[in-house]
């Protein structure tokens, strides 16, 4: 790529920094640029989140409706598997598996509740609720 | 307590940590693409049956802390590397080391991260960057994909040094632990090993997914995308192609590019001619790289969408695979 073509999109970048980037100038010799943002990189990000945001809105209904425990609807939306969801909360994958049953969830003590929401940010009462922090 | 730290943005954190670092410990002449050659940065792998973000999980670059650990290796200089089961024991020591006017590379995870946009904050754990200092409650950072250096309070850092999930940082830090001269013949042996090392990882790691061989097995199975996930799955795994190889700092046509500058400021120590001819062909595969990239936008924005499409698409990766295979082959003939 040469110097005169690094794109220079805007992108969610803009109020935080630029990325650098190694270009090669007329002569073939490289040497460094600031890109604002690439609009085909920008696309491929605001798909990633257009994806987040469908599954989010999906687990959210379906714990309305009782399908499923909050806990799905909370995991979505922190972008969380169970590899880091175990980690933050000490369960075992396989308890937080079954925590997301409705009927197993219901019968959680105050105490595992309040580990979740505290990783959620929330307070119990909303975690139980389906109510999250937007922010 | 704040040391006398120079900041240098550079194209990918670990990189940029380990040349910063380095300058500080008295090397001044490793560039950032001196530290990627020399640490052997260049890969491909895709991983097969593993998932990152619902999406194929795919790296264009080595494993996490290779390129410090190899570079310092290489050059003969002592690394300190430590991780920590309890965070106030983390903090104490970076606290020592600062003290001890030692600035710091830390893993840390990005979710958790104040400094970034909100929506390149991931669950990824593999992220690099120095703290050089502390002023009241806050830690000085030098993060290397930023233009400028920033600050973290001692609960934002300690939050992103004990992220969790995989590859979790268990705060791991990491520094030279002495200055030591390093002579140019040492540049050189580090620099023919790093190549020599490159070009194994590239073209003889046994099975299909590492290396030239990877990014082939790749391009037959976007191929298949269409038919078997379909228009919208398929583009989902693209965009996650894309964000792998274009990601902040990370990006795989940009490895591509700095192995170019590598190789060129490698012909400084080494005058082959090989190696500026090689070079350009990085800079031609970097370029194709980026070409594939705007083919596969063109189908997750649904403006592509035909199997020829994704035939092409796949066919952009065959020919990057033919050239970069080209290019270690070239590297492997250098009579040194």
């Amino acid at each position: 790529m040469k110097k005169n073509e690094l794109p220079q999109d805007p992108s969610v970048l803009d109020k935080f920094t630029k990325d650098l980037c190694y270009v090669v100038d007329e002569s073939g010799n490289y040497t460094t640029g600031l890109s604002r943002g690439w609009e085909v990189k920008a696309a491929a990000l605001d798909l990633a989140w257009d994806d987040i945001k469908e599954r989010t809105e999906d687990a959210r209904q379906r714990a309305l409706k009782g399908d499923v425990s909050p806990l799905l609807f909370f995991m979505e939306l922190k972008l969380m598997d169970l590899d880091t969801l175990a980690g933050y909360s000490g369960f075992w994958k396989w308890q937080i598996k079954r925590h997301m049953k409705p009927a197993v969830f219901n019968r959680l003590s105050e105490k595992k509740l309040k580990r979740y929401a505290d990783i959620f940010e929330v307070s119990v009462s909303d975690f139980k609720n389906v109510k999250a922090n937007e922010d | 307590m704040k040391i006398n730290f120079e900041h240098v943005q550079s194209a990918h954190c670990e990189n940029g940590v380990t040349s910063n670092l380095l300058k500080f410990a008295g090397v001044e002449k490793i560039s950032e693409p001196l530290a990627f050659g020399i640490g052997s940065g260049l890969f491909y792998i895709y991983i097969p049956l593993l998932k990152v973000n619902n999406g194929p999980a795919i790296s264009f670059r080595t494993m996490p802390g290779l390129i410090f650990k190899r570079t310092c290796n290489a050059l003969g200089i002592p690394v300190v590397r430590k991780t920590f089961r309890s965070p106030e024991k983390a903090e104490q020591f970076l606290n020592e080391c600062i003290q001890a006017g030692q600035p710091v590379g830390c893993q840390v995870g990005v979710y958790y991260l104040t400094y970034f946009p909100k929506e390149y904050r991931f669950h990824f754990n593999a992220h690099n960057l120095v703290v050089f200092g502390k002023e009241e409650d806050n830690y000085l950072i030098s993060d290397p994909v930023m233009e400028t250096v920033t600050t973290l309070t001692s609960f934002e850092l300690d939050r992103v040094r004990f992220a969790k999930g995989v590859l979790a940082p268990k705060g791991q830090l990491y520094y030279p632990s002495a200055k030591r001269e390093v002579t140019e013949e040492q540049i050189k042996t580090a620099i023919k090993s790093g190549i020599k090392r490159n070009v194994r990882d590239m073209l003889y790691i046994p099975g299909p997914v590492v290396g030239v061989a990877g990014i082939k097995y790749t391009a037959n199975k976007i191929k298949k995308w269409r038919d078997k996930l379909g228009l919208k799955q398929s583009g989902t795994y693209l965009a996650q192609l894309v964000r792998m190889q274009e990601e902040i700092g990370t990006g795989g046509g940009g490895f591509r590019f700095m192995y170019g500058a590598f190789l060129q400021q490698a012909h400084a120590y080494h005058p082959h001619d090989t190696l500026l001819t090689v070079a350009e062909d990085f800079t031609k595969a970097g370029d194709l790289w980026r070409s594939a990239a705007v083919q596969a936008a063109g189908i997750y924005k649904g403006r592509l969408g035909s199997q020829q499409d994704f035939n092409d698409m796949g066919d952009y990766l065959l020919e990057i695979a033919e050239i970069e295979k080209k290019a270690f082959k070239d590297l492997s003939k250098l009579k040194w």
